[in-house]
């Protein structure tokens, strides 16, 4: 199977082409640059290095979120169409646990997060098996750490966002944190490809983004609907 | 093989989802409208957040519908056109992404079309172009008279100031307690009422085709809030028809000075405004005396939709146009830049 795997959902940009399990080809960029602009071209480019065309795609994996609601589009909407018109199927995987099966090796849990401003993180608690412990979700750091120190075990955290929250992690874990160098950090779009192969692909025209989060003008019309 | 050509086109600027197919230039196959009015309405207007997250719900379904509709396949089409602004930029990104992707995937050009160059070209499907001719652009961001001597070439003569003429009726439309959108509200209301109110009109300097409505829209409002206050009782339909008649008077004066001025064969009224009848029956009454022709659209074409960009793309892609796969969004295109962008030899 010939899969086309996109992440577009945070600063980390990423491609691969992986055919019959094999990873033909990977791009990672990890820099504050427009993934609009730079994504089709990126897909081109490996696409070409690794001799792909695209009726050759058999399926498209996407991260799916959570992440920034403009790059988690971007992926999405380019991985949702080309897969409607190639007519194949296009999977949808957490943004978050494709950051997770960096630390798949792990004795413990393991904790990718991804900022959200103002003291939020997206983030979820996976196993070594990569099961899900704690659901992604979207919550303040310091209240998440305190549930994590709960749990008295080891926890692997990984994030392309770690400077800023790295303090608050080794305050509040103290030794059950461990924090890995750079190249842990990030999600590999090839990971993406492997955990989309196995999966049941979305009904194509359904697959939208896991924001984990609603539109701040939702969030308060349902304010005032409460109040009414 | 045919020699007829076929230009596939998608528009996310604002809150429709749109898909269109044109053949030859100016014949329309296929036209689907996604629209997602009933859920802004809430907001009173379009959430920007929103808008996106409808775009990317409905664009493969979008592009389906219009496929099935035209009865033609991928293979079939010759270009992919898609508008790359002006517009909400997170709105934007869905279509000019998804268009790259259908572009990418069936290896066929792709050509980026501003907004406004569409609604102009909207016309073009139901009369051909004779140049040089003017276009009036009314619509929620716009209140522009624009020159074109010939095709894919645009002169901005006059803009607003500060607020779109929709804008105004939007707010004034909202100070009446009016549901969203506003602008066909006011537009049946007026029909209904009596010019009892002497609002401004902004002329601004002589000879100069630039609007400004900000003013009205403040008189408008002082207007009720002092009726308020002296207990007076004023018809809300006859407010409308005295705020309408203001907005269309300066509208179809400048319009029709700028059509003598420039000796143009057509004037073609465009953008979502020209669907109001009061601005249509104005105008119509105007250009009476003139030899130019008006020409305005059907209101399926008036309103945001993607027959327009493929139209206004089929003539960019004919004169050369084509975007590279980095073609972005770009919420603040420039008109008269995007007509002047280079094109191949
Ligand atoms: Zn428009």
């Amino acid at each position: 199977m010939n899969i086309l795997a996109i992440d577009t959902s945070n600063y980390v940009m990423g491609v691969a082409v992986v055919k019959n399990g094999v990873v033909a080809g990977e791009y990672i960029t990890n820099i504050k640059k427009n993934h609009s602009i730079r994504l089709m071209p990126a897909i081109d480019q490996v696409m070409k290095e690794t001799g792909t065309v695209p009726e050759d795609l058999d399926r498209i994996a996407v991260a799916h979120g959570p992440g920034s609601y403009t790059g988690v589009r971007i992926g999405m909407t380019t991985a949702k169409t080309m897969a409607w018109t190639l007519g194949i199927p296009v999977v949808g995987v957490s943004s978050l646990e494709a950051v997770a099966r960096q630390g798949v090796f792990f004795n413990g849990y393991v904790c990718p997060f991804f900022d959200a401003r103002r003291g939020l993180v997206y983030t979820g608690l996976y196993d070594s098996q990569m099961e899900l412990v704690k659901e992604e979700t979207n919550v303040l750091m310091e209240e998440w750490l305190h549930q994590l120190k709960a749990l008295r075990k080891p926890v692997l955290f990984l994030s392309q966002d770690m400077h800023v929250h790295e303090s608050m992690i080794r305050d509040i874990l103290g030794d059950k944190a461990w924090i890995p160098d750079g190249p842990y950090q990030y999600a590999r779009p090839s990971i993406i490809a492997q955990v989309g192969e196995t999966m049941n692909p979305d009904p194509l025209h359904e697959l939208v983004p896991n924001y984990l989060r609603i539109p701040e003008a939702e969030a308060k019309w349902l304010e005032q609907q409460g109040k009414k | 093989m045919s020699n007829d050509q076929y230009i596939l086109a998608i528009e996310t600027s604002c809150d429709e989802t749109a898909v269109a197919i044109v053949k030859n230039e100016r014949e329309l196959i296929a036209n689907v409208v996604a629209s997602q009015i009933e859920s802004h309405k809430r907001f009173g207007g379009v959430v920007p957040e929103i808008a996106s997250r409808h775009h990317i719900e409905q664009i493969t379904i979008t592009l389906e519908e219009a496929l099935q509709q035209s009865g033609l396949t991928m293979d079939d089409m010759d270009a992919i056109a898609v508008t790359e602004g002006p517009g909400l930029v997170g709105a934007l990104l869905v279509g000019v992404n998804a268009a790259k992707s259908i572009a990418f995937a069936n290896q066929k050009p792709l050509v980026g079309v501003h907004h406004i160059a569409g609604h102009i070209y909207a016309n073009r499907l139901e009369k051909e172009f004779e140049f040089p001719l003017l276009s009036l652009v009314v619509s929620g961001g716009h209140t522009e008279l624009i020159l074109m001597k010939e095709h894919g070439s645009f002169e901005v003569i006059g803009e607003t100031r500060d607020d779109a003429a929709g804008e105004a009726y939007d707010k004034v439309a909202r100070t009446l307690k009016l549901p969203y959108p506003g602008g066909p509200q006011i537009d049946r209301l007026a029909a209904e009422g009596e010019v009892t109110i002497d609002f401004p009109r902004a002329w601004l300097e002589n000879g100069s085709y630039d609007f400004s409505f900000s003013g009205l829209k403040s008189a408008v409002i002082n207007r009720l809030h002092n009726a308020k206050q002296k207990g007076e009782v004023l018809r809300n339909e006859d407010v409308a028809a005295s705020f309408q008649e203001s907005v269309v008077d300066v509208l179809s004066t400048k319009a029709y000075q700028a059509a003598k001025e420039y000796g143009v064969k057509q004037m073609i009224v465009a953008g979502g405004v020209a669907a109001n009848k009061g601005l249509r029956a104005a105008l119509q009454e105007k250009f009476e005396d003139l030899d130019t022709e008006l020409l305005i659209p059907p209101l399926h074409l008036c309103t945001d939709n993607a027959a327009m960009i493929a139209a206004a793309g089929a003539v960019a892609y004919n004169q050369g146009h084509r975007a590279g796969w980095d073609l972005n969004a770009n919420p603040g295109l420039d008109l008269e830049m995007y007509g002047a962008r280079k094109r191949p030899e």
